[in-house]
């Protein structure tokens, strides 16, 4: 084991072909996170930030470069190696929380057990546990449509916790909540690097996120080009 | 419980599997149980009777009207109960229709003319009065005994007994009534009248000749015999050459009933068949709603996707709800097809048996429904790419 980086990225590059034209969204970007990290990604529209964290998240592969995760490498494996990973290692939160509708925050929290070994049980602890940590003790029975916008990203925080991932990332978490909603899911990410140590992964243009992170990355045309420590 | 969330979609989409078995149950319950009526029908009537008829058997002993097939005689009745050891009785028969009157009642009904053996070659009892005999068989009498719908519709429990009733303007003598018999689900057996069949033929048919001859065996293992004896007899009397087609057909009660029982199962496989087709729709249907359902729960397959899910799992979930749609739909398109062959066998008076077999048929095919046509939606939907998934609007 050379480093005991979390994740190390090794010039990766990503090329979408739309029709006859090549986009290069990824140029070539290398970087590495430590466990415990809390970096933030930001960037004008286009400049790769999307894919990144898809990539970083599991969802797609480089199509050249390496993507270590936890000392493994993840660049070359096939789709249902890397859903087993997004199951275990990883957890995400997205803009539009996208939970389950007509489900309970309960139901939706435990969704990525289902996907594991986990019996029912066992499930519905852990769920219930990763419920409280975000806040939501006593809400657990409600439906989606009976939960606020802020209350259903915190369903969407404890869903990403509930299978202990080591990394979670978020994309414009608070993109779709007012100020007052969005300050409060920020202090939960904060919480939760401090108390747990989880490595955190943001994406965002909102700079009360960006506040909390150790560091900054700025994205253009598929590299970094800024790398700013707090 | 991805179905309990939505209880109405998933409910109209099991409605076209309910209503494919409910139709494919009741239909085979109702062909079942009119097969079993046949069968009991014809069983009731004894084994050991044979149907002499005109015509070749190519014809099935079609009757015509007088003239048609004209070559039965009633000589050839008699020759045939004198000569065949292992008949016992014959009854020649003539039929037609006819107005009958009493007083100021009238009735279209049914003449026999038949032989004075009749009751002993049919099994049919008399309640009341008696039966013609051999003399009145010779002289033609004119007498006759009702069957029990008659006799209900022209003296309405007045004793019929000696009555004068009026068959074509003749007058006839009321000398006894039949013992009911019920009906068999297409006609009514006691709305008819016997007379001795030489009275019919000379004063009502105007025929010479006779259109079929029932028969009777001593047993009921001696039937095959008697047919034997029967054909040969008539090929030396009809003068028919080897080889050449008899212009008869002798047939056996259980040749009859069995092809009775066939054209029922016939008809109950033709029914089922077209359930069954109404059963594809069913399945067609349960593709459609899967496949509507998988493009609107794109965004949700991504989202399972993310969180872990394998091309297998989202394959099982999506194939899992379309069997198990199927699989509800078809028990309970069992209870409704058994409750449909009630009603209907209720509404009809015709008897209903719940066929094990094609319950057991039913609830197969039904499952295999739900394999076959959710296959290719959930295999649809298992091929999505989460991060298309996702983006979904």
């Amino acid at each position: 084991m050379e480093n005991n980086n979390l994740i190390q990225l090794e010039n990766l590059i990503k090329i979408y072909k739309i029709g006859e034209t090549q986009v290069r969204a990824l140029d070539g970007l290398s970087y590495s996170i430590k466990e415990g990290d809390l970096v933030a990604i930001m960037g004008p529209s286009g400049s790769g930030k999307s894919t990144l964290m898809n990539i970083i998240g599991c969802l797609d592969k480089p199509t050249e470069g390496k993507y270590l995760l936890d000392g493994q490498e993840v660049s070359t494996l096939d789709k249902n190696k890397l859903a087993r990973i997004r199951n275990k290692k990883i957890g995400f939160v997205f803009q539009t929380f996208n939970l389950l509708a007509r489900t309970t925050a309960l139901e939706n929290t435990e969704l990525p057990l289902l996907y594991s070994d986990v019996s029912a049980k066992k499930a519905k602890e852990l769920a219930l546990h990763s419920l409280s940590e975000v806040g939501l003790k006593g809400r657990e029975l409600h439906r989606t449509n009976q939960l606020s916008g802020g209350e259903q990203q915190r369903v969407a925080i404890a869903r990403s916790l509930v299978n202990n991932p080591s990394v979670l990332l978020a994309d414009e978490p608070t993109g779709n909540l007012d100020s007052k909603t969005g300050k409060e899911i920020i202090a939960i990410f904060k919480k939760l690097n401090e108390e747990k140590n989880i490595t955190i992964i943001l994406v965002t243009h909102d700079q009360n996120v960006a506040q909390i992170a150790h560091r900054r990355i700025h994205l253009l045309d598929g590299q970094i080009v800024k790398e700013e420590h707090v | 419980m991805a179905l309990a969330r939505n209880k109405m979609r998933s409910f109209l989409t099991a409605l076209g599997i309910i209503i494919g078995v409910g139709a494919v149950i009741a239909m085979a319950s109702i062909g079942q149980g009119a097969k079993v009526a046949v069968e009991k029908q014809f069983n009731s009537l004894g084994t050991n009777l044979l149907f002499v008829r005109p015509g070749s058997r190519s014809f099935r002993g079609r009757h015509g009207g007088s003239g048609t097939y004209a070559n039965l005689m009633p000589e050839d009745a008699i020759a045939i109960e004198e000569k065949c050891d292992a008949v016992q009785y014959v009854s020649p028969n003539v039929s037609g229709r006819a107005q009958v009157v009493f007083r100021n009642k009238n009735w279209n009904t049914s003449l026999q003319g038949v032989g004075d053996k009749y009751p002993e070659v049919r099994n049919w009892e008399i309640e009341d009065g008696v039966f013609f005999d051999e003399n009145m068989v010779k002289s033609s009498q004119k007498v006759c005994v009702l069957g029990s719908e008659v006799n209900e519709n022209l003296f309405e429990g007045e004793d019929a007994i000696g009555q004068i009733i009026r068959i074509k303007k003749i007058p006839f003598r009321v000398i006894g009534v039949l013992k009911a018999r019920g009906e068999s689900g297409w006609f009514n057996r006691d709305d008819m009248i016997c007379m001795p069949y030489t009275t019919a033929q000379r004063r009502l048919l105007g025929i010479k000749h006779i259109q079929s001859i029932d028969v009777s065996a001593a047993s009921m293992s001696e039937t095959a015999a008697a047919q034997e004896q029967i054909e040969e007899l008539m090929r030396i009397r009809h003068k028919i050459a080897p080889g050449a087609e008899d212009d008869f057909n002798v047939r056996n009660w259980s040749e009859i009933a069995e092809g009775a029982a066939e054209s029922t199962e016939t008809m109950t496989l033709l029914l089922a068949g077209i359930a069954f087709v109404s059963l594809i729709v069913g399945g067609i249907g349960i593709m459609n709603i899967m496949l509507v359902s998988v493009t609107e729960r794109i965004r949700e397959i991504g989202i399972r996707m993310s969180v872990g899910a394998r091309e297998k799992d989202i394959l099982f979930q999506f194939l899992t709800e379309a069997i198990v749609l199927s699989l509800l739909g078809g028990v309970l398109g069992i209870g409704v097809g058994i409750a449909g062959s009630r009603l209907i066998s209720r509404i009809f008076a015709s008897p209903a048996l719940i066929p094990i077999f094609w319950v057991a048929i039913a609830f197969c095919v039904s499952a295999s429904i739900g394999v076959i046509f959710g296959f290719f939606p959930a295999w649809k939907a298992s091929r999505l790419d989460p991060i298309e998934a996702l983006r979904y609007e």
